[in-house]
């Protein structure tokens, strides 16, 4: 990505998500209290303070956008109210509106399809991994 | 008419490099008023101060204006040369060309631009200015310190040493306060209640102090130098003069399941009780609450042991009314209520305690006699977690905690990590920090002791979760420097609770109209330069109400706060500021809106009979204002709708005729 490109993304993920990761006194209480952590590769401390420095390649790269559970544990708890989650969400949404990433195509369902599956569970598939 | 000089100070070539002194000195000449102006070097010195002398003679003088510093800086120099002059003080001005123009300006000539307006708002202002004089009021020589914790103590006892009686009132059965609570205290480990009792001793002792324990002020009046207050005495159900503290009644009483507080209700006394041990006055009290004689009529087994015939079922509160000169609040702290933390399990789990809790654990004279147990089975921990900031650095809107940090957590905990290693060397001792903060005096030495020497775990990231499981404490870190999550299995969680104000504190500080923070810790009159005073004159600040602090910054504060108090009190009448707000009883249609917004409770209304044009009288509600109160912030001034208050010295049309000048 370009300087100009990663300067855009940042502004971009910080306007979705809300989220001020200047606020963060880096006391690392919400990978304290992720349950996905060792899923991560990066864990939610690390996304505040990425984006924070402008590293977002890595973060958008990462598997790590998509282990987050959105359990909000870390939004609940953080004391500085930063709310890493909806970081990390941002983050994933910026890079589903991202030209070729595309994981699946609504024609690929019919085939994964589960008897069991709830139909929840589906469209919130579809609207995580189409673009 | 006024007969006005101008006198343009250089400040050597502080002012003069930016601000052409003498071209300012020959635009003010024409002014209204304005008979002579003149530059000088450094208007300050004593040849500057003679040459004003001088110039007032010379031309009969009736005003300055002073062209130079900040009033902040030599105000009450040039009134004091006025005086000299035989001019009144206040009819001096100032322009303040220093701070204001040469220092803020680079360009010479906008610089001297904006001092020529300056020194033409203060000629219109100083053309409008009348003689003023300062009232005086007796100072009672007596003063009132309310908290009997260790600063409370020491305020107290340096104002008594300087030879002035002081009334100490403490809300508790005892005074001593939190440090009584106390086991050792860092960065020495010398034991707490081995410095604080001979202190407490020494208050009981002194001639000077009247200890007022179990008590509460309810009204505070008057001003500074003339407070009067009412103290309201809480009954104990026992006579004080006569109780010899004996504890025969402790040990007799039935009643045996009242949560001790002292404690902090780890444990259980009788209704009728002595706090501790080393409790002053040691003088037993009876929880009524508890007591089955003061709720039905039934017992009186400590009525029948006393020897002395002390105990009184019908004693009632008492209402003591004082004058006094001076007031310390001495309010002091509590740890935040830690209920909303369920990500500790602090409600969830007896063996996550607070660190005022492993305090009394750790105290020999604590429930455990000192031995470190669980509260839950009384089993020794092996792990031992302690958590940092639990409701310290929060953020301002956040649901829960403070914004501030508490202070004192670091070090105490690097205490009681130290403790628990040197006393159970076989612990496993983690500390989970966000930043561990060691300003101080040999501070820093004691945290790498704590890591170097004993062996305690230091783990940079907080606790996410605690959860209670079986006989262990699963505790959920992050370890941000190992960039790993961590699981451990505690036996004993030890949460370093913020502090909070008192919450006595709020409603005294609205008795004695001295101003707060947002966060209830009293404001000081200037943050560096009078730490230890109150905005309201008369009330002075001592320890941890007016922020955190540890015990050696809480002592040196409350002599500090002390020597304020000796100083107000050795004198015998008070210069009052002249500069206070005045109400036109004519205009006044006493609609209490300065009342609402005066922060010193200076006003006061009254009925007064007004003769009507028709030759009849009426009764009329009008706003008085109290000289010796009224700081002169000016509020009333602006809050009035019918422009019936004014400020000696700011009059709105002095104001409006500075402003007139500037925009002209």
């Amino acid at each position: 990505m370009e300087k100009n490109d990663i300067q855009n993304t940042v502004k971009e993920i910080i306007r979705i998500s809300g989220v001020n990761p200047k606020k963060c006194i880096k006391c690392g209480k919400c990978s304290g209290t992720c349950p996905a952590y060792d899923e991560m590769e990066y864990h939610p401390h690390q996304f505040v303070s990425m984006v924070d420095m402008g590293d977002i390649e890595p973060l958008l790269e990462s598997p790590s956008i998509f282990k987050c559970l959105s359990c909000m544990a870390c939004v609940d708890r953080c004391p500085r109210g930063v709310e890493p989650a909806k970081l990390i969400e941002a983050i994933r949404s910026v890079k589903q509106r991202m030209q070729g990433s595309n994981h699946m195509k609504p024609d690929d369902i019919p085939a994964l399809l589960d008897e069991e599956l709830p139909q929840q569970a589906i469209v919130s598939a579809l609207r995580k991994y189409m673009k | 008419m006024q007969r006005i000089g101008v006198f343009v100070c250089w400040c050597g070539s502080n002012i003069a490099a930016t601000v052409d002194v003498q071209r300012v000195a020959d635009a003010v000449r024409s002014e209204p008023g304005v008979v002579f102006s003149v530059d000088y070097q450094y208007m300050c010195s004593q040849a500057g101060q003679s040459m004003i002398v001088d110039a007032v003679k010379e031309h009969q003088l009736t005003g300055l204006v002073i062209c130079s510093c900040s009033p902040r800086m030599h105000e009450s120099t040039f009134r004091k040369t006025a005086q000299l002059a035989g001019i009144n003080p206040y009819m001096v001005e100032i322009a303040n060309i220093r701070e204001q123009c040469s220092w803020v300006h680079k360009d010479i000539f906008i610089g001297t631009q904006k001092a020529i307006t300056l020194a033409k708002a203060a000629i219109a202002k100083v053309n409008l200015n009348t003689p003023l004089t300062s009232g005086e009021s007796k100072v009672t020589k007596r003063a009132l310190v309310i908290g009997g914790g260790i600063a409370g103590i020491q305020s107290a006892l340096d104002i008594a040493d300087a030879g002035f009686p002081v009334d100490l009132v403490e809300k508790e059965a005892t005074i001593g306060g939190k440090m009584a609570q106390l086991d050792k205290t860092f960065p020495t480990l010398d034991c707490a209640a081995c410095i604080l009792t001979p202190k407490m001793v020494d208050v009981a002792q002194h001639e000077n102090i009247r200890i007022i324990s179990h008590a509460q002020v309810e009204e505070v009046g008057g001003f500074v130098g003339n407070f009067h207050v009412k103290i309201r005495k809480k009954a104990r159900f026992v006579d004080e003069s006569i109780c010899t503290g004996c504890g025969l009644c402790t040990e007799k009483c039935p009643q045996k399941k009242v949560p001790n507080a002292f404690n902090l209700n780890m444990d259980h006394h009788r209704a009728i009780y002595i706090p501790f041990a080393q409790a002053v006055p040691k003088v037993a009290i009876i929880d009524p609450d508890y007591c089955s004689m003061l709720k039905n009529g039934k017992c009186g087994v400590c009525a029948k042991v006393c020897s002395v015939g002390a105990i009184d079922y019908q004693q009632k509160d008492e209402i003591i009314e004082e004058d006094y000169g001076a007031i310390v609040t001495a309010t002091g702290y509590n740890p935040i209520s830690l209920e909303k933390y369920d990500e500790y399990a602090y409600s969830l789990s007896k063996d996550v305690i607070t660190s005022l809790e492993f305090e009394r654990l750790t105290n020999a004279a604590g429930p455990t006699q000192g031995h470190l147990i669980r509260p839950s089975d009384g089993k020794q921990p092996h792990t031992i977690v302690f958590v940092q900031c639990v409701g310290s650095r929060c953020a301002a809107n956040a649901e829960k905690g403070k914004e501030y940090c508490s202070k004192i957590c670091c070090m105490y905990t690097a205490k009681h990590a130290m403790l628990v290693r040197d006393k159970y060397p076989d612990t496993e001792v983690y500390v989970f920090y966000i930043d561990v903060r060691t300003p101080g005096k040999s501070f820093d030495e004691f945290y790498r002791r704590a890591v170097e020497e004993y062996g305690v775990h230091y783990i940079k990231g907080m606790v996410g979760k605690v959860i209670p499981e079986g006989n262990t404490l699963k505790v959920q870190a992050s370890d941000l420097l190992m960039n790993k999550q961590l699981h451990i299995d505690a036996d004993l969680v030890v949460l370093a609770a913020a502090i909070e104000p008192d919450r006595s504190a709020r409603p005294l500080a609205t008795m004695l109209t001295a101003s707060m923070d947002t966060n209830d810790f009293f404001t000081e009159a200037h943050p560096k330069l009078r730490p230890v005073e109150s905005p309201t004159a008369g009330i002075f600040l001592s320890g941890t109400c007016q922020g955190p602090k540890d015990i050696p910054e809480t002592v040196s504060q409350a002599s500090a706060a002390a020597a304020k108090v000796i100083g107000l009190l050795c004198k015998n009448t008070l210069k009052g500021n002249p500069c206070v707000a005045v109400s036109d009883e004519m205009m006044c249609n006493g609609c209490s809106s300065c009342a609402n917004v005066c922060p010193y409770g200076a006003i006061t209304y009254e009925s007064k009979e007004f003769r009507m044009p028709d030759r009849t009288t009426r009764m009329r509600r009008v706003a008085k204002v109290n000289p010796a109160v009224c700081q002169g912030c000016g509020c009333c001034t602006v809050a009035c709708p019918s422009g019936a208050m004014d400020l000696d010295g700011f009059k709105n049309q002095q104001i409006m005729a500075e402003v007139d000048a500037i925009c002209k």
